[in-house]
């Protein structure tokens, strides 16, 4: 084997990780809420929260191929984790948010135990199952959790012991964007790793991996264990920021809507899960003196509309773009 | 205590029947063609809904009904089949996941929009109210009525299956669609048969629902999860062993909810995973 054929996928894999222009100015650009519209900044927190949680569903979903209908099940858990962790007296928010994120994580690692075992149908329902068996845990313990009332009395303690959660939402969102900021990196850094590239191999054939001795459960289960801690990480934001916790999100809905944003976005593109949170979260504030009824009618063609012309979401649908365009110029 | 036992039984072999109506078709569609199709209990809710239209807004009598909720789902998923569902054979469980999600969600906003949110209910006629006893036990009339429905459709499926050409031609696609396709088979025209009669039936099932679960805007999702966990441990394109689950999961629904309330579904969605862990082809299945 020659040097040359050993060192192509290390290249390959430098080459791709190089930052490129337009991703600097996106990362910028989310500063420019701070400045233009600051009347906005509770609407750009949960952009950012929205983000980090579709961001952790496209590692399994995007890069590992990992269906999951049950995602909100390590969001919710974490919600409510940072939540009790708050209401019971310890409301500093990074240590609340490392320890919630932690735990859902540990959830992660033992459900993904099982879930790695699984395929197709069978890992769609196993998911879908759990998530349920979880918001209906949190539903029937109102003791613990505030049953449909939602948590209440959740109280937060000074960022750093300086920056007030206050009603603007500064703190929440510079809060929300370093978290997003510092996840994104992690997830920038794994996809661009062998373990990606794994991750990749399993995806696009589960069968031939282990022909080339990879041990693919494992593989499954390290990341799903990974995006369990990232959902966690984006649920206790959500607690802390909003202080308040609801069933919600814990529900199927919570899944279907972070399926939505990602495959809106276009999964297996990190960037993907972000675009898709910009765009769903600002419309869903634009139409919000909608009926939520009619608002799912909306998204309901969305989906259709999505999957039928646009299948790799809209950065796909611009990645087809673009070098046309620019041929044809 | 004997006698709640058997009111219990009673109830959840009704509910059980009820649960088999509504998931026979997927059962049969799913093993088939590999379709996930989650908006199965979109087509159940057309046959509702259906039925409240023609009964309370026209005034016919609810037993005429029942074979209009059989014919606008069957005739709606032949027009979806061609437009939509199609173009995803083959394609990945996501995608046929998120297609049918949207289809969900489209048809509950219509349903709302149409309909309202409130639950609908369906006049009965006389005969088919109130109790009987049957060996000193008092039943519900219209539940026996239903058992005795969804016996019928049972045993006219399973004589459809085993014994017609087309039946044959099913059971062959759903074993190995490709060797089926070998042998001429035209695989895309019986799925298509076979998946505007399983939304039929599915609309039978969602019409004579409403009397036993009622019928609201958000049937589509509610009851989605029961009909996946009756075709994920019933097993593929059993027509059996989808009883079997149905009937089962009727049964210790219904007893959980009598007897540990506070429990809620936790309980199913407990025994579900369970199931799955313990046999992902489901407690029946052959593949």
């Amino acid at each position: 084997m020659s040097a040359a054929a050993v060192g192509e996928p290390q290249r390959y894999l430098e080459d791709q990780i190089k930052w490129r222009r337009v991703e600097l100015a996106f990362w910028a650009a989310t500063l420019l809420p701070l400045l233009l519209t600051p009347s906005y900044l509770v609407l750009a927190s949960q952009i950012a929260i929205t983000a980090l949680f579709a961001l952790s569903l496209d590692l399994i979903l995007g890069y590992a191929g990992m269906v999951s209908l049950g995602h909100a099940a390590y969001f919710g858990f974490s919600s409510y984790t940072a939540g009790l962790a708050a209401r019971w007296g310890w409301g500093e928010p990074i240590s609340g948010l490392i320890m919630a994120a932690a735990a859902a994580g540990l959830l992660g690692y033992v459900t993904g135990i099982v879930v790695a075992r699984f395929q197709h149908l069978a890992l769609i329902m196993i998911t879908l199952g759990l998530g349920l068996l979880l918001a209906e845990a949190a539903n029937s313990a109102s003791w613990l959790t505030g049953g449909a009332d939602g948590l209440q009395g959740v109280r937060m303690w000074r960022l750093f012991g300086v920056f007030l959660f206050d009603l603007y939402g500064y703190t929440a969102y510079c809060y929300a964007l370093a978290v997003l900021l510092l996840a994104f990196l992690v997830a920038r850094r794994i996809t661009y790793s062998p373990f990606g590239l794994a991750l990749r191999g399993i995806r696009e054939r589960a069968i031939r991996m282990p022909a080339i001795g990879a041990n693919t459960t494992a593989y499954l289960r390290k990341i799903y264990t990974i995006a369990a801690t990232m959902a966690g990480a984006a649920g206790a934001l959500l607690a802390q920021t909003t202080e308040t916790v609801s069933l919600e999100t814990l529900s199927f809905q919570r899944s279907a809507d972070v399926l939505v944003v990602l495959i809106l976005g276009g999964a297996g593109r990190l960037y993907g899960g972000l675009v898709g949170a910009i765009i769903y979260m600002i419309a869903r504030d634009q139409f919000s003196g909608l009926n939520p009824q009619y608002w799912y009618f909306w998204i309901g063609m969305l989906l259709i509309v999505v999957v039928v012309f646009l299948p790799n979401g809209i950065l796909g649908g611009l990645a087809r773009l673009l070098p046309a365009a620019r041929r044809s110029a | 205590m004997i006698a709640s036992a058997f009111g219990v039984l009673f109830d959840g072999l009704a509910y059980g029947m009820l649960l088999f109506l509504l998931s026979v078709g997927l059962s049969v569609t799913l093993g088939m063609m590999n379709f996930i199709n989650l908006a199965h209990l979109s087509f159940a809710m057309l046959g509702g809904y259906t039925a409240v239209a023609l009964t309370n807004n026209l005034g016919w009598s609810f037993l005429l009904t029942l074979p209009a909720a059989f014919l606008a789902p069957a005739l709606l998923s032949v027009v979806l089949e061609r437009v939509l569902y199609r173009r995803l054979y083959g394609a990945s469980e996501l995608d046929q996941c998120l297609l049918t999600i949207g289809i969900v969600f489209v048809s509950i906003a219509a349903a709302a929009y149409l309909f309202g949110t409130v639950q609908q209910a369906v006049k009965l006629p006389p005969y088919l109210r109130g109790n009987i006893a049957i060996m000193h036990q008092s039943v519900g009339v219209y539940r026996l009525f239903l058992i005795g429905m969804a016996l019928m459709v049972a045993i006219a499926v399973l004589a459809a299956l085993e014994h017609t050409k087309f039946g044959a031609k099913v059971r062959a696609a759903v074993d190995n669609q490709r060797m089926a396709r070998g042998l001429g088979i035209d695989v895309d025209r019986v799925f298509a048969v076979a998946f505007a009669l399983g939304s039929g039936l599915a609309g039978l099932g969602g019409a004579l629902a409403i009397e036993i679960v009622g019928l609201d805007h958000a049937f589509a999702l509610t009851y989605l999860v029961y009909v996946l966990i009756v075709v994920a441990v019933g097993g593929l394109g059993t027509i059996g062993g989808s009883l079997a689950a149905a009937l089962l999961l009727g049964v210790s629904d219904m007893a959980g909810k009598y007897y540990v309330p506070q429990l809620g579904a936790f309980f199913i969605y407990l025994v579900m995973v369970a199931l799955l862990m313990w046999r992902p082809l489901g407690l029946f299945g052959r593949r």
